[in-house]
């Protein structure tokens, strides 16, 4: 109960936090969506952080490290080190600076513009907010399984009470929980909705700052705590390395080295990400960039060295569970090994990664509310405070489809972490769209349209040739199937997925959206010169103050 | 331009040290006693890909957007200004 207790006074701070205590900017289209782009270095880099931080990547990781062993730090901790502080270098910097020249604050405002286009513009729009429902969605259903797990009934020996229950006719014994995975669900929507409703950007920021702070903080705690409460992890890690049966844990043989180059491409997704990009928007200062990219690193290396190593320990302590079931090893090593009061601090440091869908949700509505209503007239029409309560009550839709969606599909869990995985690549495979926007003059909106379509069929294509393989699909530790025998190898099936000639999709996706984007812009009219000056003006300094030359709309 | 190779040649190779084939198969030495080689190798990398970040932004930062912000001067008088 204590575990629950505490977790129930961090959501009461966080919505605290996110709708009173640093609500203090206007009700402006500006303060609402991108915090009247004023935030310090600091919360910046911590808010920033904080919204790439899902639940996906933190128990996902360990589980993952659960399965395959120390590699997954390289595949999603220190390529991702590198490659978003790069992307955040050369591309945040620049959509920060657009953002404040031309009052842009979504991608696809910046694309229209850029282009001259706005149909275009409309379907870069929805692949992107079909691509982050599935976020949303896992974000609300990992809330309602965080708060359950961490509230299960105990009994005197320490050990979950379990009662029974019909299920399909038969008699099966079940745990107990004070809070329902439904109820948690609700709680945590509800806590998320009512933040983002009222505090909009700016609470948003401030509550990811905290969740940050928190997780950084505990999360050492735990660390160590679990660690001497095993006796030392210098202990079991020798245990393991004398163990043939644990030992590829503590290597990459588990990870082909294919495999491992690919996933360096995934961390491109970060600058596609809708509710990054609109983050970058929000520094007061371009100089907000420079502490963010140099820590950046270090605080993933913070979160995920913890994780990938109780992942990988987790392995010794609690051999045998399957693919998913590994994914709440975090949970099972603080329970097992802390008190109460601290597994309930540090579940609300879970819990703080699991409601990043936040910031996804803002996004989603930010988007609409700028790329769909505004774009169409809707802000010329009816004001600038129509177009936040559009925004707001968006929030309200989003947050309450997820949690039905939550509540009706949570035995189709896997759809949905199937469909971000699928969107990872999706999002990098898009970067090379706003690479082409930012450095290459002569790119045009219909190389931009061809690269889009290329990136949603070949993840349809992937979709198809996942699911009509998961037949042959290989187990763990067996060789990769071929698909095709006229293919040869070119496309393979392994048991996380297909397979491109041993490469994650990832590779040819993107570089099939860097060609597309390249043919479709040669063979097309390149923008006018205004615009092309407008976007490349000669290196004279500008002290043009911002907002004062806005995106065309559907209506020029 | 000299110095926009030897950034670029700096990041690639940088890049390319991800690719550390040579700890794939290795568990020794176990740094701080715990941590495997090829883990330990990684956690070292994102420490260097801080430091890589911080001379970019010591010798290759945007300037052509600095001037986007106010002066200084123009921020002074925009707080003492009520208006």
């Amino acid at each position: 109960m204590i575990p629950a207790l505490v977790v129930l006074v961090y959501l009461a701070i966080v919505l605290y936090l996110g709708i009173f205590a640093f609500r203090k900017g206007s009700s402006s289209k500006e303060d609402y969506f991108v915090a009247g782009r004023s935030l310090g270095p600091y919360v910046f880099l911590l808010a920033l952080f904080g919204t790439n931080m899902t639940a996906f990547a933190i128990l996902g990781s360990s589980g993952l490290a659960y399965q395959r062993g120390i590699g997954v730090y390289g595949l999603m901790a220190s390529a991702s080190g590198l490659i978003i502080p790069l992307c955040l270098f050369f591309i945040g910097t620049r959509l920060w600076g657009l953002g404040k020249k031309f009052g842009h604050i979504t991608q696809v405002q910046y694309f229209r513009d850029r282009w001259e286009c706005s149909h275009i513009g409309t379907v870069i729009f929805l692949l992107t907010s079909l691509m982050l429902v599935p976020y949303i969605i896992i974000g609300i259903m990992g809330g309602g399984h965080t708060l359950e797990a961490l509230t299960t009934v105990m009994g005197p020996d320490g050990k979950p009470l379990l009662h029974e229950v019909m299920r399909d006719g038969k008699l099966v014994s079940e745990t107990r929980h004070w809070v329902s995975y439904e109820v948690g669900g609700a709680i945590v929507a509800i806590v998320v909705m009512s933040y983002v409703f009222f505090g909009g950007m700016r609470g948003t920021a401030w509550v990811n700052t905290f969740q940050t702070v928190l997780f950084l903080g505990f999360g050492a705690i735990a660390f160590a705590l679990i660690s001497k409460n095993l006796g030392g992890f210098d202990r079991i890690i020798a245990e393991m390395a004398a163990d043939p049966k644990t030992a590829p844990l503590l290597t990459r043989q588990r990870i082909p080295m294919a495999e491992f180059f690919s996933y360096t491409l995934i961390p491109l997704s970060a600058i596609m990400f809708p509710h990054i990009a609109i983050m970058c928007m929000t520094a007061e200062k371009v100089a907000s960039f420079k502490k963010t990219v140099v820590f950046y690193p270090i605080c993933i290396a913070l979160i995920w060295l913890p994780c990938v190593v109780l992942g990988v320990v987790a392995a010794h302590q609690f051999p045998g569970l399957k693919v998913g079931e590994s994914d709440d090893v975090i949970l099972r090593l603080l329970t097992s090994n802390t008190d109460a009061l601290l597994a309930g601090v540090l579940g609300a440091a879970i819990m703080a990664c699991v409601m990043a869908s936040d910031s996804q949700i803002l996004a989603l509505a930010t988007m609409f509310s700028q790329d769909v209503f505004g774009f169409y007239g809707g802000t010329q029409r009816f004001g600038d405070k129509a177009q936040v309560w559009t925004g707001r009550a968006f929030v309200v839709l989003v947050t309450t489809f997820a949690y039905l969606a939550g509540l009706h599909l949570e035995d189709k869990a896997g759809i949905f972490e199937l469909a971000i995985r699928f969107a990872f690549s999706g999002f990098a495979a898009l970067a090379p769209v706003m690479l082409a926007a930012l450095f290459w003059k002569r790119s045009t909106r219909w190389g931009a349209l061809a690269s889009t379509l290329w990136v949603a069929g070949s993840m349809a294509v992937l979709w198809w040739l996942h699911d009509s393989t998961s037949g042959i699909a290989p187990k763990p530790g067996q060789p990769h199937a071929v698909i095709y025998p006229a293919l040869g190898s070119w496309l393979l099936r392994s048991p996380g997925g297909v397979l491109v000639h041993g490469f994650l999709p990832v590779l040819p996706m993107v570089l099939g959206s860097a060609f597309w984007m390249a043919v479709g812009s040669w063979v097309s009219r390149p923008p006018s010169r205004a615009t092309i000056g407008k976007y490349f003006p000669d290196r004279k300094p500008s002290t043009k103050s911002a907002g004062s030359d806005r995106p065309v709309s559907a209506d020029n | 331009m000299k110095k926009r190779i030897l950034l670029t040649s700096l990041v690639a190779a940088f890049y390319l040290l991800h690719q550390d084939f040579w700890n794939w198969g290795k568990i020794h030495p176990l740094v701080l006693g715990f941590l495997p080689v090829g883990l330990a190798y990684h956690v070292g990398y994102s420490v260097m890909a801080a430091v890589l970040m911080a001379v970019m932004v010591r010798f290759a930062w945007p300037q052509d957007l600095d001037p986007v912000e106010p002066p200084p001067a123009a921020q002074e008088r925009s707080k003492e200004d009520p208006r």
